[in-house]
């Protein structure tokens, strides 16, 4: 922050010197205006400037003028050139020329605006819709139709304009779109409708017509556009989005901002400040969201103050039933910081622990009341005040509490404390009867040398003592009232005069003396300890006012959702932008080779040149072909496979490119009618990801067009499998095989200790399937489950990374988990996993440990230990496990398997059904069965996949050929025959399933 | 308007009725920005009040181009070192000569391209991108030496010094690991999202690729640990202070450039300790002990020990001091996240290519 400060002092130096003498700095400054103000005498040039077709020239002109009106000159009469200008591209200009303005032009600025909003690069956005939210952030309408654009463009605007279109779409959506929330509270009324609602989101367009509300598909699209800017460095980016989440998502939803919301608290402690009384907010509505991350908030000695309170309060706010004890065993250590500020929160908190979770209202008592024997003053103090609060709730049975409170008074001088056992003491003086009284006398000696507020208290036990024990008080009471009636301070002579009043009767005293009893007995209502936070959700997050708790001066409120949904159909945009429609071949050399820039924006700023540059870009990538290729020739002879690869490669792109010359005519021909390929329907889902509303226009269009329809489709062909396989596999993008080159350069960088295993490709993502270790009945409450977590063992190369999750079931905690005794077979090994000290009950915690299996299926026995029991257990591999998938191309691959025949070959025809022999299928089955890397292949009908035994790290090829009437040919080639027959036969099985 | 925002929230005792919101820029928005000061950084190699009053034209400049009429608009360095060319001696000496500025002739190239972050036109005769994979970890460890919380931060740092228009792709042989993750904007988030792969367009220089979090399932090798002994007695002027730092879960790897330090109670007013390893000092003013032990030798453990005098007459603190570390590990990534390979497309050069592995303390405090 000491940088921060420098600049403002510099800055404001900096003015200073400005404005009292001429510095050769300033004149440096200045220059440009004073050469305007000295050359400009007519404004010819100036015209002539704004209207030649440089960017730099116009670019000057408008410094010029600037320059011009700084210095109060009028420039009015460039006004209309200037105009002219607003259709720049260029960034540069657009912002100068928003200065040029005056304010009270506002409404030609609405104008501009407006014109500007229709711009369709990511480069305006930003600047436009801040000057929008300056200028007229009322006019909402302006919005409608750009609405879907800039939902399109978010992603690639730069930072600081993301954070302003999200917050003008925040409020935007709260005008245009109906609650997402009040349909869930119908549902939470029927729990198995929420229960299936919950995790189909996606298909909640397509069940809308059962359901009474259905989410606008515009509404659908901020949500999930902004989605991936929670990824943001920057920490108002995805501040901006978890707002737009809390004030806009469904509730099942919002719950995917936690994760970033807890990154940011890693950044500095002003941005750290922001979030977390933003997160303390939400904790108040929504536990469940941070609960999770409870760890998170656990305080450090070294966060500033402010911090600590911040995370405390948190805390506070996530405690249940379930982690309680932990967080109490947390603030046990912070009640006894050094910052005492701090300390005396942490009491607070635990009086709203206490009065929360009612399980725990005596241990915290209790240790309040242990607390109340502290050397800090102000830690007693706090102690007191909690515990008054506390007793309130439930007095009955905590007459030694008071009793010990009573003792208790000589020592404590903080007048609030003194105050609150005072009270306690009288409004419960029925259950001390015998203390009440001395308590009276002894503060009756010093009643003159009290606080205020305690001499209140001191009135207040005498008035109560006199109505229920006067034979013992009266005359104590007598003296304290006399006493009173000549203190210093107002409010007490008048509150003696009231209580004399109401307990000494006398002929005068009216009517209420009857009833000072009711007056001063009655059973008050307990205190409710609630969180400062509580009403802070009134105002949208992350604004000024949220932060100060007050409303501040130009704050917008967030309007509440609308009744009944505006039309939506303002958002229709006339002319239809193809929105995904990218120059395809650079969109495919993105993919493939990632040359081109354009990969970058999956926007519509390239629709002027996607048509054009059609032609060229695909002439582009035939020459670049040549260029790859002569360059590979250039390359020593060792780089075989890579040349190979590459043609490879070109093959691959002209296929594509026939296939998708083939589709347009398809198209034409089927016009409007779903076309049955799976291909098409997969492009309408996509082309609904951007632009919902407009895909029969857009099949319109695609007639026209029919050149854009083949972009779109070769980009989908590309897509599909990303975006819609369950197991992404790379089967489509064919990887190209580090050069063994360059594969050396990275194994010298790499320093582990280890050889590199070059050839080692990422697993396929599969979700992990566990197995039971040990059971929970057998072990005493620690249960444990295994899986196999298809990563290279981190501990050495020839094991396989085995994790354990192991959960405590028990109500006692399990100390020492550790791996004792094992029982292997030769040549076999266990790295163990870190001894585990503590599992608490209900907890889990997983541990990764390495096993060589030596390439072979028997099982891996071993003692697990706690430090009460042992217990036997076997990890038994399923052969698929282990492998490890390599990366590599179809020639080498073919080149292997011509080395692996004979003993070395197993195959075996499987017959399988129509839908289990598509090779979506083939591959998900397999690739969930072992741990296996795609091959990519040129037919169709051929699936290859490549590892190689972990151990050993003997090649494994498996081939699968699907035959007309759906039979399949299997084949698997490897020098490890029993991996081989074992492999087989669990692929065939698991082929032949349904 | 938005660094008059600043310096209103900074200081709590302005009167908050004078405050006004601005409606197109949020409170994070005020707190985040000034963080993009460390620009500075990179055009006078520091950033202190010194450089800044030397540099003062240059600040006012690049803080004229990063605020547009107060809002912020041009914070990527790439595009500010065009627009503002960094002050060096020769340009300084031309610059008084011929009273031009720093002020660059030409629009950034980048700014109106779809790679905003990278200039064109780059040129180097060595072609290189260095990549430093650094691991925090954060902890807490309680008195009897159990883990209370840790987890594990990293980041990968880039140095990429590449002709042209590279185009680069990193993956990782076990991506599953990385949790929670953010990028710069260079990083193709739909190529992360489906294939686990970072693909970007890389800025020329220095830049945070990424920044991740390790999954809080993985358990987290603590690599050292610190054995203690504090005593303040009631009533005596002296207490026992003892401490000794040893490695734990470190993979065979030294544990270097350790530091320990720790904020002591008030009531010590000196202390008079002997080390086998390494230099302390013990500030009587702010009651912080440092104590710099740098490798820690796994056969001879470091120890400190000795005495602390007491301010006679006080009561004994309530609570032992919190001992802070710092460390350093080299070639190792904590979490055991391992680039897999680097691949460069797009230009036909072969660049030099390296992966650094650290792993360091974050906040590692343990409780006494």
């Amino acid at each position: 922050m000491a940088s921060v400060k420098n600049i403002l002092i510099v800055a404001d130096s900096l003015q200073l010197s400005l404005s009292l003498q001429q510095t050769s700095e300033e004149q440096g400054l200045t220059d440009v205006n004073d050469r305007t103000a000295q050359q400009l005498i007519g404004n010819e040039d100036l015209h002539q400037m704004l209207d030649s077709n440089k960017d730099s020239l116009k670019l000057e002109a408008m410094k010029r003028i600037v320059g011009m009106i700084a210095k109060g000159k009028n420039a009015s009469e460039l006004f209309p050139a200037v105009v002219k200008n607003v259709a720049s591209k260029n960034i540069e200009v657009c912002s100068i020329y928003c200065e040029v303005l005056d304010a009270e032009q506002k409404e030609p600025l609405i104008e501009i605006i407006e014109k500007l909003l229709k711009d369709k690069s990511t480069l305006v956005a930003g600047s436009v819709v801040m000057s929008f939210e300056e200028v007229c952030p009322e006019r909402i309408d302006l919005i409608h139709k750009n609405y879907r654009k800039l939902c399109n463009l978010l992603v690639d605007v730069e930072e600081w304009g993301q954070v302003v279109i999200i917050n003008m779409l925040t409020r935007y959506a709260r005008t245009q779109f109906l609650s997402p929330w009040k349909e869930e509270e119908m549902l939470d009324e029927n729990n198995e409708k929420a229960f299936y609602d919950s995790d189909e989101d996606q298909n909640k367009n397509g069940v809308a017509a059962k359901k009474p509300y259905i989410m606008d598909p515009d509404h659908r699209l901020l949500l999930r556009n902004t989605r991936p800017l929670l990824q943001s460095r920057n920490a108002a980016v995805v501040m901006g989005v978890a707002q737009l989440y809390w004030h806009l998502a469904p509730k099942s939803e919002v719950n995917i901002v936690a994760k970033s919301l807890v990154r940011l608290l890693r950044s500095h402690r002003e941005v750290q400040y922001i979030v977390l009384q933003n997160i303390a907010t939400m904790t108040i509505r929504n536990k469940g969201m941070f609960e999770p991350y409870l760890k998170s908030f656990y305080i450090r000695s070294t966060d500033p103050t402010q911090i600590k309170i911040l995370k405390l309060e948190i805390l506070t706010n996530l405690t249940s039933e379930t982690n309680i004890s932990i967080v109490l065993r947390e603030f046990q250590t912070y009640v006894k910081s050094q910052d005492k500020q701090f300390a005396a929160a942490t009491i607070q908190a635990i009086g709203r622990c206490a009065t929360n979770i009612s399980e725990v209202t005596d241990t915290c008592l209790n240790g309040l009341v242990y607390l109340l024997s502290n050397r800090d003053e102000n830690v007693v103090a706090e102690s007191v005040v909690v515990i008054k609060k506390l007793l309130q709730t439930q007095p009955s049975q905590h007459s030694e509490i008071i009793k010990h409170m009573a003792k208790l008074l000589g020592n404590i001088t903080v007048p609030m404390a003194r105050a609150s056992i005072l009270w306690l003491i009288g409004e419960y003086c029925e259950r001390v009867p015998k203390i009440a009284p001395d308590v009276l006398r002894k503060v009756a000696k010093s009643f003159t040398t009290e606080e205020e507020i305690v001499k209140l208290q001191i009135l207040n036990l005498g008035a109560k003592l006199c109505l229920t024990n006067p034979k013992q008080t009266k005359l104590l009471m007598q003296y304290i009232l006399n006493v009173a009636k000549y203190d210093q301070n107002y409010d007490i002579r008048d509150r003696t005069r009231f209580i004399k009043q109401l307990i000494v009767p006398n002929e005068k005293s009216g009517a209420l003396s009857k009833y000072a009893k009711k007056i001063f007995l009655v059973q008050k209502p307990a205190p409710v300890l609630e969180s400062p936070f509580k009403d802070r959700d009134r105002f949208q997050l992350s604004t000024l006012s949220h932060t100060l708790n007050t409303k501040a001066n130009g704050y917008l409120e967030l309007p509440e959702w609308p009744e009944s949904a505006p039309d939506p159909s303002v958002r229709n945009v006339e002319v239809i932008q193809p929105v995904k429609l990218v120059t395809p071949v650079g969109k495919l050399k993105g993919k493939k080779d990632n040359l081109d820039g354009k990969f970058y924006s999956d926007s519509e700023e390239q629709e002027d040149s996607s048509q054009s540059s059609e032609s060229s870009s695909e002439s582009e990538s035939d020459s670049k072909n040549e260029d790859s290729s002569s360059s590979s020739s250039e390359e020593s002879s060792g780089s075989e496979s890579e040349k190979e690869e590459q043609k490879e490669e070109s093959e691959y792109s002209n296929s594509e490119n026939n296939k998708t010359k083939t589709k347009p005519k398809k198209l034409n021909s089927a016009t409007s009618s779903e076309s049955e390929d799976s291909s098409s329907e997969d492009s309408s889902e996509s082309e609904n990801d951007s632009n919902p509303e407009n895909t029969v226009t857009q099949k319109k269009e695609e007639k026209k067009a029919v050149s854009v329809v083949k972009t779109a489709k070769q980009e989908i062909s590309l897509l599909d499998l990303v975006d819609f396989s369950d197991v992404s596999t790379p089967v489509t993008l064919p990887k190209p095989v580090m050069a063994s080159r360059l594969a050396a350069d990275l194994e010298g960088l790499s320093l582990s200790s280890t050889a590199a295993v070059i050839d080692v490709a990422t697993p396929v993502f599969v979700p992990p399937k566990s197995y039971t270790l040990l059971h929970r009945m057998s072990g005493k409450g620690l249960g444990a489950e295994y899986h196999f977590s298809r990563q290279q063992c981190i501990y050495n190369s020839k094991m396989v990374s085995v994790q354990i999750i192991l959960t405590n079931n028990s109500d006692k905690e399990i100390r020492n988990i550790r791996i004792g005794e094992r029982k292997l077979a030769s040549g076999m090994r266990i790295h163990d996993f870190y001894e585990i000290d503590c599992l608490e009950p209900g907890t889990s915690k997983t541990a990764s440990m390495g096993i060589d299996f030596c390439d072979s299926t028997q099982a891996a026995n071993f003692v697990l230990c706690t430090c009460n029991d042992q217990f036997s257990v076997t990890v038994q591999p399923p052969v698929g496990e282990l492998l490890l998938p390599v990366t590599t191309s179809e020639k080498d691959f073919k080149k292997e398997q011509g080395k692996l025949t004979g003993m070395n070959e197993n195959s075996t025809a499987i017959t399988g059904s129509p839908q289990n022999s598509s090779s979506q299928a083939i591959v998900h089955k397999v690739v969930n069965m072992a741990n296996v890397g795609v091959v990519p292949s040129g037919q169709d009908n051929i699936h290859r996949f490549a590892a190689k035994t972990v151990n050993s790290g003997s090649l494994v090829l498996i081939t699968i050929e699907v035959k007309e009437g759906s039979t399949m040919q299997l084949r698997i080639n490897t020098e490890k025959s029993v991996i081989g027959s074992v492999l087989l036969r669990e692929l065939k099985s698991v082929l032949s399933q349904d | 308007m938005l660094m008059a925002g600043i310096g209103f929230v900074l200081l709590p005792e302005f009167e908050r009725s004078q405050l006004s919101e601005c409606s197109s820029s949020t409170v994070a928005m005020l707190m985040e920005f000034p963080l993009e000061f460390h620009r500075f950084e990179d055009y006078f190699g520091t950033c202190s009040e010194v450089a800044i009053k030397d540099n003062v034209v240059v600040v006012y400049e690049v803080l004229e181009e990063m605020l547009d009429n107060g809002f912020p608009l041009a914070t990527e360095s790439n595009i500010l070192k065009e627009l503002i060319r960094p002050p060096t001696i020769l340009r300084t000496v031309v610059n008084t000569i011929t009273g031009s500025t720093n002020v660059g002739d030409h629009l950034p190239t980048g700014q109106l391209s779809v790679v905003p972050w990278r200039r064109t036109g780059v040129r180097y005769a060595n072609n290189e991108a260095y990549f430093d994979v650094v691991e925090e970890i954060d902890a807490i460890i309680d008195k009897s030496g159990s883990t209370v919380f840790a987890e594990i931060q990293g980041v990968i740092d880039a140095c990429v010094k590449l002709t042209g228009m590279p185009d680069l792709t990193l993956s990782f042989t076990n991506p599953r690991l990385l949790d929670d993750v953010s990028f710069h904007p260079c990083v193709r988030f739909k190529r992360w999202e489906s294939e686990r792969i970072l693909s970007f367009i890389p800025p020329d220089g220095n830049f945070r690729l990424l920044s991740y979090h390790v999954s809080s399932q993985n358990l987290v090798a603590i690599p050292v640990y610190v054995k203690h002994n504090i005593t303040f007695r009631d009533g005596s002027s002296m207490g026992r202070f003892e401490i000794t730092v040893g490695p734990k879960q470190t993979m065979g790897k030294m544990v270097e450039g350790t530091v320990v330090t720790s904020q002591l109670p008030k009531v010590v007013l000196n202390m008079n300790l002997t080390s086998t390893q390494g230099n302390y000092t013990f500030d009587p003013v702010t009651k912080i002990l440092s104590w710099d032990i740098g490798k820690i030798n796994p056969q001879k453990l470091p120890s400190l020990k000795g005495s602390m005098s007491l301010q006679a007459g006080t009561p004994k603190p309530d609570e032992n001091p919190n001992i802070n570390i710092q460390f350093k590990i080299q070639q190792l990534a904590i979490s055991g996240l391992k680039v897999n390979r680097l691949d460069m497309y797009g230009e036909k050069y072969k660049p030099f290519k390296g992966i650094k592995y650290m792993t360091k303390a974050g906040k590692f405090q343990v409780r006494t």
